[in-house]
C-alpha cells in the first residue's frame, strides 16, 4: 500500500501585469491510499487542476510539500503516470506505440514492450486497434490509449485530469464504468479531477469538494456507489438511491455555496 | 433543485474535406492562362512585334532547349548543367540541416543558446547572398565550397527560425506526459520534441529550396563553369535569348517539382500533421 501525501500545500500564482500574487490554494492537506478512487470536485477556477498539477510534480507548491510513502517528490515520476483532458497522445505513433512510450523511455526491450502494450490495449478493450493512427480513433477509444499508456509506466497512482470532460454523454458514461473496472482491476490508486457530480459520485471512494478564491477542501466524503456500481448494480438503480439523491444535493449546495442566486 | 455541472460537448465529426474539388476547379483555369500566355508570346513573334533577338518564338525556345539537351552548350549538356546546380542545392542542404537543425534547437530550448544564435541569425536572415558572395568568394575560392557555403547560408535562417518553431510550438501537455512516465530531459527532447517539430522543419526546408535556388542561379553568374545560372549567363553574352529562356523554364519547372517532392515527402513521413 502506497500513500500520496498533499501537506498543507498553498498555491500563488503571479497574476500577469501585476505585482500582486493570487493565492490558488490555500492549506490543502490530502492523504490518498493506492486503494482509494478519490475524486475532486469544485467550480471552475477552484484550483483542481493545479491541485493535480502538484501531485504531478509539474508544478512546484509555494508551500508545503508532496510526498510517495514519505518521501519527497522532486517533480514528475512513474510512480504518478497522468491522463489528461485532451489525451495528450503522440499522433507520430501508432495507439500501441503510444502505450508502449512509457516502456521505451524505461528502456524496456522492444519485444518486451510490445507484448505488455497489447496486453495492455486488450485489457481496455482495443485489441486489434494497436496499428491505428491516433487520429483515426474516436475520443472514447483515445481516452482509452491514455489510460492504457498511463498504465504501461507502472504508476502506484493515476492522476486523471478530465479525461472524459470533452466525451459526449452516452460515452462518458460507458467511459466511466469502464474507468470504474480498471481502477479495481489494476490496484492503484486514483485521483480524478472532475466538474460533474454524477461523476464524482458514481466513481469515488472519496469526494473532496474544493471552494474556490482560494482553492480550499470543504468537504471530504466517503462514499459506496462505486462499490455498489462494481458490484453489478445498474447506474440508474443506484442514481434512483435516496442516499445519491441526498449526497447530490449536499454536493450541489457545497459546489454553489458562496454564489449568488440568481432570482427566477 | 439540483444542477448538472456536467458540460456535454459534443465531437465535431471531421468537416467534408473541400480542398481537392477546389483544386480541381482552380487547375483548369490555371492551365487555360498559361496557354493564353504561350500563345500570345507566339503571335508577338510571329507577327514580329518584338524582335526575335529580344523574344524568340517558343518553337524556338523549345528547340534550342532540345539541342542543348542534346549538343550541349559551352563544353556541357543541358543534363550535366541541371545536375551540377542540383548537387549544389542538395549538398547545401545537407549542410544547413545539419547545423540548422541543433541551431534551432538551441535556440528554443535554451537561454544561452537563444542569447548566442539568435543576433546571428537576425542578422543573416535579411542580408542578400549576393551582397556577401565577393566576400566569400575571397575568403573560399571560386570552387564549389564557396557556391556551397553561399547557398547554405541563405538556407540557414528558414531551417533555423522554423526549427525553433516547431520546438516551441509542442504542447506542455506533450511534455509534462512524457515526464509523469519517467523520461528524462534528452528523452523527451528526442522522442517528443524533435518528431512534434518534422512538420515545421519540413516546412523551413521548402522554404529554405526557394531561397537556395534562386541564391544558387546567382552564385553560378559569377564564377562556374558549369550550372543552369551560368548556362544562362553565358548564353546571354552572346545574346542567345532562346537558350537564356529556355534555362529559366528548367529552372521553374525543376523548383516546381522540388516543391511536389517536398509536399509528397510531407504527406508520407508526417502524415499526422494534416490532423493535429
Amino acid at each position: 500500500m502506497s500513500i500520496l501525501s498533499l501537506q498543507s500545500l498553498s498555491l500563488d500564482y503571479a497574476e500577469t501585469g501585476s505585482r500582486q500574487k493570487r493565492r490558488v490554494l490555500d492549506g490543502i492537506n490530502l492523504h490518498i491510499a493506492s486503494d482509494e478512487f478519490v475524486v475532486v470536485i469544485g467550480r471552475s477556477g477552484s484550483g483542481k487542476t493545479s491541485l493535480l498539477n502538484l501531485a504531478a510534480g509539474f508544478t512546484q507548491a509555494s508551500e508545503g510539500r508532496v510526498l510517495v510513502d514519505g518521501k519527497e517528490i522532486d517533480g514528475p515520476g512513474a510512480d504518478r503516470a497522468v491522463v489528461f483532458q485532451d489525451d495528450a497522445l503522440y499522433p507520430w505513433l501508432s495507439a500501441a506505440g503510444n502505450v508502449a512510450f512509457p516502456l521505451k523511455v524505461q528502456g524496456i526491450a522492444k519485444a518486451e514492450r510490445q507484448r505488455r502494450a497489447d496486453e495492455l490495449l486488450v485489457k481496455v478493450g482495443l485489441d486489434g486497434a494497436g496499428h491505428k493512427n491516433i487520429w483515426e480513433l474516436s475520443g472514447g477509444m483515445r481516452q482509452r490509449v491514455g489510460i492504457a499508456r498511463a498504465l504501461a509506466s507502472g504508476p502506484r497512482f493515476l492522476l486523471l485530469d478530465e479525461p472524459l470532460g470533452a466525451l459526449d454523454a452516452l460515452t462518458r458514461s460507458r467511459m466511466q464504468q469502464f474507468l470504474l473496472k480498471v481502477w479495481a482491476e489494476s490496484k492503484t490508486g486514483a485521483l480524478l479531477i472532475t466538474h460533474s457530480i454524477d461523476e464524482a459520485l458514481l466513481l469515488a471512494t472519496r469526494v473532496i469538494v474544493l471552494a474556490p478564491n482560494p482553492g480550499r477542501i470543504v468537504a471530504d466524503i466517503r462514499t459506496e456507489f462505486g462499490r455498489a456500481l462494481l458490484g453489478g448494480k445498474s447506474v440508474k438503480d443506484i442514481k434512483a438511491l435516496f442516499e445519491f439523491k441526498s449526497l447530490h444535493d449536499e454536493l450541489t449546495a457545497l459546489i454553489h455555496a458562496d454564489e449568488e442566486e440568481i432570482a427566477a | 433543485m439540483s444542477i448538472e455541472v456536467e458540460t456535454l460537448t459534443v465531437t465535431v465529426p471531421d468537416q467534408p474535406k473541400e480542398t481537392r474539388t477546389r483544386r480541381l476547379g482552380t487547375l483548369p483555369i490555371s492551365l487555360a492562362t498559361i496557354a493564353v500566355i504561350i500563345a500570345g508570346w507566339s503571335l508577338a513573334s510571329a507577327y514580329g512585334a518584338v524582335s526575335p533577338v529580344f523574344l524568340p518564338s517558343p518553337l524556338v525556345v523549345a528547340k534550342s532547349l532540345a539541342n542543348v539537351a542534346v549538343n550541349g552548350f559551352v563544353d556541357s549538356t543541358l543534363a550535366e548543367h541541371t545536375l551540377a546546380s542540383l548537387l549544389r542545392i542538395f549538398a547545401a542542404l545537407a549542410v544547413s540541416l545539419l547545423i540548422g537543425v541543433p541551431a534551432g534547437l538551441a535556440i528554443a530550448t535554451s537561454r544561452i543558446g537563444k542569447g548566442i544564435l539568435d543576433p546571428i541569425v537576425e542578422f543573416l536572415r535579411p542580408l542578400p547572398p549576393l551582397a556577401y558572395l565577393p566576400l566569400i568568394i575571397i575568403w573560399i575560392g571560386i570552387g564549389e565550397a564557396s557556391k556551397i557555403t553561399v547557398i547554405s547560408l541563405a538556407m540557414l535562417p528558414p531551417i533555423i527560425l522554423s526549427t525553433a518553431a516547431g520546438v516551441k510550438s509542442t504542447p506542455d501537455d506533450f511534455i509534462n506526459a512524457a515526464r509523469s512516465f519517467g523520461a528524462s530531459r534528452l528523452q523527451v527532447l528526442l522522442n517528443v520534441v524533435l518528431p512534434g517539430a518534422i512538420p515545421s522543419i519540413l516546412t523551413g526546408t521548402r522554404i529554405a529550396l526557394g531561397a537556395g535556388w534562386s541564391t544558387l542561379v546567382a552564385a553560378e553568374l559569377v564564377a562556374a563553369s558549369r550550372g543552369l545560372g551560368f548556362m544562362i549567363q553565358s548564353a546571354a553574352q552572346f545574346l542567345g535569348t532562346d537558350v537564356v529562356i529556355g534555362g529559366i523554364i528548367v529552372i521553374a519547372a525543376i523548383a516546381f517539382l522540388l516543391e511536389i517532392l517536398a509536399r509528397l515527402i510531407e504527406r508520407l513521413f508526417v502524415p499526422w500533421a494534416a490532423h493535429r
